[in-house]
């Protein structure tokens, strides 16, 4: 169940400014900062002053969304049980949650120079890039959907979306690009 | 749209927060030993401030914290917010209209 899950990304369209992203391995840690700071030496995590940020290491990324709370996603080809190994053994005995969510959310890619405002057509943000630089990273809302909004690039944004809500999102985007891009 | 300061996130659109009610009221540590008056004050009286108003606020879609925040009811003006644990912060003085 869980693996069909991971590996059949909803069908959404693709376009020169918009992509649904490959299958990735995700998990969502909680914790307090001494479980944060042992799980950062298995994993790139953001420190929990680093509020709104994301640490990259290579394609490995932890993206901070509460002072307590953090999304870790990982490629696919990373297994969800030996990275989740991986967290424990470094964290020990101190108190935390890792929990696997690869199968709950899909990634979406939104690009280009129309990227901020296609956002912003359901988004309330400001993601002007000196308010949301690179590497700024939230949960927020797209209209009635739950996201994680993290920019990737000046005209890159990645959209994290419980995989129910994704079609909606990519139609949602698909309309608001039709004043934007033809 | 509503600016609300999140003390974790900075300002952030109020679509992004859920209202808890009124902040800092403790629950009595043994139920059992109040009479049904004391027990009612405690579930339903609430002081319904006409001005500022400390109140509890949760960062749904944003970090998913509880914080307490000022805000002047009149006006909807926050005026303040702060951690769970921390003291409620003294009113700022003046008019804020």
């Amino acid at each position: 169940m869980r693996e069909t899950a991971v590996r059949n990304v909803p069908d959404l369209p693709a376009s020169d400014w918009m992509r649904p992203l490959p299958p990735a391995t995700r998990v969502a840690f909680q914790g307090g900062p001494a479980a944060r700071a042992a799980a950062a030496q298995a994993f790139p995590l953001p420190d929990a002053q680093a509020v709104c940020r994301a640490r990259r290491d290579g394609d490995r990324a932890g993206l901070w969304l509460g002072p307590d709370e953090c999304l870790l996603i990982a490629p696919a080809t990373t297994a969800a049980g030996a990275l989740l190994g991986a967290l424990r053994s470094a964290i020990g005995a101190t108190a935390h949650s890792l929990v696997d969510v690869s199968h709950r959310q899909v990634g979406i890619e939104v690009r280009g120079p129309h990227a901020e405002r296609l956002l912003n057509g359901a988004c309330p943000l400001d993601l002007s890039l000196d308010r949301f630089p690179v590497d700024m990273c939230t949960r927020t809302v797209f209209a009635k959907a739950e996201i994680v909004l993290w920019r990737t690039d000046e005209q890159q944004f990645r959209v994290e979306v419980w995989r129910s809500f994704a079609p909606y999102t990519a139609a949602l985007l698909q309309e608001i690009a039709r004043d934007y891009v033809g | 749209m509503l600016l609300i300061p999140c003390p974790h996130c900075g300002e952030r659109p109020e679509i992004e927060f859920t209202y808890g009610g009124e902040a800092h009221l403790v629950r009595p540590a043994d139920p059992s030993t109040l009479d049904d008056a004391a027990w009612a004050d405690y579930l339903y009286m609430r002081s319904n401030t006409k001005g500022v108003h400390a109140e509890r606020w949760r960062h749904a879609r944003g970090c998913g914290r509880f914080f307490n925040a000022l805000r002047d009811t009149t006006t909807d003006q926050f005026l303040a917010s702060y951690r769970i644990g921390e003291p409620k912060p003294a009113i700022p003085t003046g008019d804020p209209r």
